[in-house]
């Protein structure tokens, strides 16, 4: 079969912010880019993210005394002391330059308006008089976990405007963008990485991208849930594809942050304003519950907590059954119509145009769902991959690692520019000096290797049908390696997954697969998939403490003496249903040693505490 | 008494020499809360593997999922089945290249015309990391938001009567893009050289009024306003180019 061959200093594998930001400070200094995007690169999920990027100017009222200190220490609190220090300094560091920067392409940042404004926090009414000599700056609102209010916004869509204005830079700059290809396997010769094989998923066929640099910026795996706010692209391709090399490691697979409030049934995030201003959650007799389980904070415990209350409720049998699985509701009539059609209007229209519910009269079916994946290619501080030399990562597929086990709001959105132009730079001077030689028979083997697959799949006579092994999978994560974590539970996870895994390995088409055929796209990722499930699974059993959202049942405690590092995750034998775990230190560099996040669970075991015997 | 849907959709893939353009038909029951997102998949799932369409965010914010649905282009993802009767008949946008079934290549179409009009700031300037930002009144950032809303998702042409006749319209999207950049200081281009990108039948002048381009977009963009006011500028624009011919041949 043959196939096309591109060569280009650098390939961009994902093309959303981080992608975008890496490419644009490449092909500003003139190295040649070529971005691969599974959709138009404007359709990514950065667009999904509404509220806005930490980045500490310090220029709103409620900002005032902010600075890089303030917000790095939010960040390592944040991230439970999981977090490499350095990284989260160079991020700290460099966020406000990238705002600035991103002001002077084109984002309509809000401003700051001089004078008397009136803000709402925890359902209540405020007022703050905003600085005359800071009128017309970029203005910042409030989110959790951050001790001053540094989330600089445009309206709801400030993903969506950093997108189209990094996809302008991209546009103007003439870099080459290649939508709807999607990258099936790295090719590398054990020490370099040369490239990948990509499908085109216009026609199906087969290319060769052959680059000096390969960045991967492929967002998160959400998708391994069945329950997710992630786009159904969110299947962790780029994660696949770097294991599969079995040099390259999954850092901190088991770190991942799940959202209390999803609409049930296309868990589309809904807003935790609803329950700041005093919406309460409902089960099946149209009853509260959370004031029972936590009655200090009722609704307003922290995410992971209301999380595992919730899921904890449901599994007593007080879930309100429906065609989609179990849910409970969340009530935000008493609020009244006239506060619902201001304060929440994003939610009244979500209701209304994804649920055909109205939140003034009716009640909003929710139920947790994964929302963020912490962990990623492991990379060094410079967003270079272990493992393979010319080999990058950035955004929220890498783990460089800024959010430890947890992540902050805003802080997401600002990782893709910052670290995408922290890394891009770095990418940029690897570039400098770089050359590769590429030999065409690792190249034809590569390409083999993925027609063989493809073979297989389409006449290997499998029987195993794609959409139901993908679905025990997503089940089986949300069931066992979800909100709750427990040995018993994640051992049986870790089991079942690899039956799985053994069944994904005799998957076969029920259709032609000609041409941009979805079955085969899906049933080319589904094995990778299982193992990025299975580290998940398993990273997670080893794990024997609890930190941010790795919430263990039998192990409440974060062990600082045993548990402060990072798991990293090889699967070097392709034969083998279990990876290979290596750990590290979480940072080498400590400048803020671990304490008290000053919220949630407190108890912790230190650093210096003796060890047990355990004889 | 939960209704009987019937879906008919456009089935074609392009790639496969055995295929032609036909109607299959698929029905589902209606469960509460049915999006077209839903109702899509499982067909896929459950009926046939090889149905193509796109989705991507499915809360109607990416512009993946345009498509005809019952004879008017919209989002599937923010369609409720409640809202249609129980025939449901679904066809691929117009105006795009076709990928197969309800899957066109809207991305190809896109970046042309944002090359073609050049979607970015212009200047002249660089960036300096080491000064604070420039000021800005928050109602223009507002302003410029407003605008910025587009999700491109491709509703406005498919609906447009121009684009659908020649190729090289740039479509209300387009129009909307460089409105927005005429709203931002920023972008230093003057009206003369915003004329050169859209004063043309390609551009500003090629709209036929029909208008059906805010009627569907699901951003509720204010298109028509912003056609109006173009058309002005233009139109004041190149009266001043046709009385002074000396300086226009001079250019």
């Amino acid at each position: 079969m043959e196939y096309q061959t591109f060569y280009t200093d650098l390939l961009c594998i994902g093309a959303g912010l981080a992608g975008e930001r890496v490419a644009v400070e490449a092909a500003a200094k003139g190295f040649e880019t070529i971005l691969l995007s599974l959709v138009p690169p404007r359709r990514s999920h950065s667009c999904a993210a509404e509220g806005g990027m930490q980045a500490s100017l310090g220029n709103c009222a409620m900002g005032e005394g902010d600075n890089p200190d303030i917000h790095f220490a939010d960040t390592v609190k944040g991230s439970d002391w999981g977090c490499d220090q350095e990284v989260a300094r160079i991020f700290a560091d460099t966020a406000p330059i990238a705002v600035r920067e991103a002001a002077f392409w084109g984002i309509p940042w809000n401003r700051v308006v001089a004078g008397k404004a009136t803000y709402y926090k925890g359902g209540q009414e405020f007022e703050a008089v905003e600085p005359q000599d800071r009128h017309g700056l970029i203005t910042a609102r409030a989110f959790g976990g951050t001790a001053k209010w540094r989330t600089c916004y445009t309206a709801d869509g400030t993903g969506h405007t950093l997108l189209y204005t990094l996809d302008n830079k991209v546009t103007q700059l003439g870099v080459t963008v290649h939508d709807r290809v999607e990258a099936i396997s790295l090719i590398h010769d054990g020490a370099n990485c040369l490239g990948c094989v990509a499908r085109d998923l216009k026609t199906g066929k087969l290319r060769v991208y052959l680059a000096k640099a390969t960045l991967i910026a492929t967002g998160g795996y959400g998708r391994l849930y069945s329950e997710t706010t992630n786009t159904v692209i969110n299947e962790g391709g780029g994660h696949i594809v770097a294991l599969d090399t079995g040099l390259v490691p999954f850092g901190n697979p088991e770190a991942v942050q799940f959202h209390p409030t999803g609409i049930v049934p296309t868990n589309i995030l809904v807003t935790e304003g609803c329950r700041g201003d005093g919406g309460t959650l409902l089960d099946v007799d149209e009853k509260r519950f959370m004031d029972k389980y936590e009655p200090a904070k009722a609704e307003l415990a922290s995410r992971d907590v209301v999380s595992r209350w919730m899921m904890y409720h449901i599994a007593q049998g007080k879930g309100v059954p429906s065609p989609y699985g179990d849910h409970l509701w969340l009530d935000i009539r008493h609020l009244g119509e006239k506060h619902i059609n201001t304060k929440l209007r994003e939610v009244y229209d979500l209701c209304r145009h994804f649920l055909g519910v109205d939140p003034i009269h009716q009640l909003i079916p929710v139920r947790p769902a994964q929302h963020y994946s912490m962990g990623g290619v492991r990379t060094d501080k410079n967003g270079a991959a272990y493992g393979l030399k010319g080999l990058f990562s950035a955004g929220e597929s890498c783990c460089w690692d800024m959010h430890g086990f947890n992540r902050l709001g805003g802080n997401s959105l600002a990782e893709t520019i910052v670290g995408g132009r922290y890394i891009g730079q770095r990418v940029a001077e690897y570039l400098a000096g770089a050359e590769a030689r590429f030999d065409t028979t690792l190249v034809r083997q590569a390409v083999a290797k993925d027609q063989e697959r493809i073979k297989k799949l389409t006449r290997g006579g499998g029987k195993e049908n794609v959409y139901e092994i993908r679905a025990a999978m997503q089940n089986e994560m949300m069931e066992r390696v979800g909100i709750f974590r427990n040995g018993g539970d994640l051992q049986k996870a870790v089991h079942n997954l690899q039956a799985i895994y053994a069944r994904a390995k005799q998957i076969g088409l029920r259709s032609n697969g000609i041409g941009a055929n979805p079955e085969l796209n899906l049933a080319l990722k589904m094995p990778g998939m299982l193992r990025l499930a299975i580290c998940v699974a398993y990273g997670a059993l080893m794990r024997t403490e609890s930190r941010g959202c790795h919430a263990r049942d039998d192990y409440q405690a974060r062990n600082d003496r045993d548990w402060l590092n990072r798991t990293l995750a090889y699967w070097p034998d392709m034969q083998a249903d279990l990876p290979v775990f290596k750990y590290e230190p979480a940072t080498q560099v400590m400048y803020l040693p671990p304490g008290d996040r000053g919220y949630g669970k407190v108890e912790i075991i230190p650093m210096d505490a003796p060890k047990e015997d355990r004889s | 008494m939960s209704r009987q849907l019937t879906f008919n959709i456009f089935r074609y893939n392009p790639q496969d020499p055995a295929s032609v353009p036909h109607t299959d038909t698929f029905r589902l029951e209606e469960t509460p809360s049915l999006t077209l997102f839903i109702a899509l998949n499982r067909i896929r799932e459950e009926r046939d593997p090889s149905l193509q369409f796109d989705f991507a965010c499915r809360m109607a914010i990416c512009g993946s999922c345009g498509m005809v649905i019952n004879g008017r282009p919209g989002l599937a993802c923010k369609t409720l089945t409640k809202e249609l009767p129980d025939q449901i008949t679904l066809m691929p946008l117009p105006v795009f290249k076709l990928v197969g079934d309800l899957s066109v290549d809207t991305g190809t179409w896109f970046r042309t015309t944002n090359t073609k009009i050049e979607s970015w700031i212009h200047t002249d300037r660089e960036f300096d990391p080491t000064v604070i930002e420039e000021r800005m009144e928050n109602d223009l950032a507002n302003a410029i938001f407003e605008l910025e809303r587009c999700i491109e998702c491709g509703c406005c042409v498919a609906a447009c009567g121009t684009a659908n006749m020649r190729a090289d319209f740039v479509g209300a999207f387009a129009l909307n893009r460089i409105a927005r950049f005429m709203l931002d200081p920023r972008d230093q281009r003057s009206e003369a050289q915003y004329f050169e990108v859209v004063g043309t039948d390609q551009g500003v002048f090629g709209c036929m009024g029909l208008l059906a381009c805010e009627d569907v977009c699901p951003r509720e963009l204010p298109l028509q306003d912003q056609l109006g006011i173009l058309r002005r500028k233009m139109g004041f624009i190149s009266l001043k180019n046709l009385f002074k011919p000396k300086a226009r041949a001079a250019v």
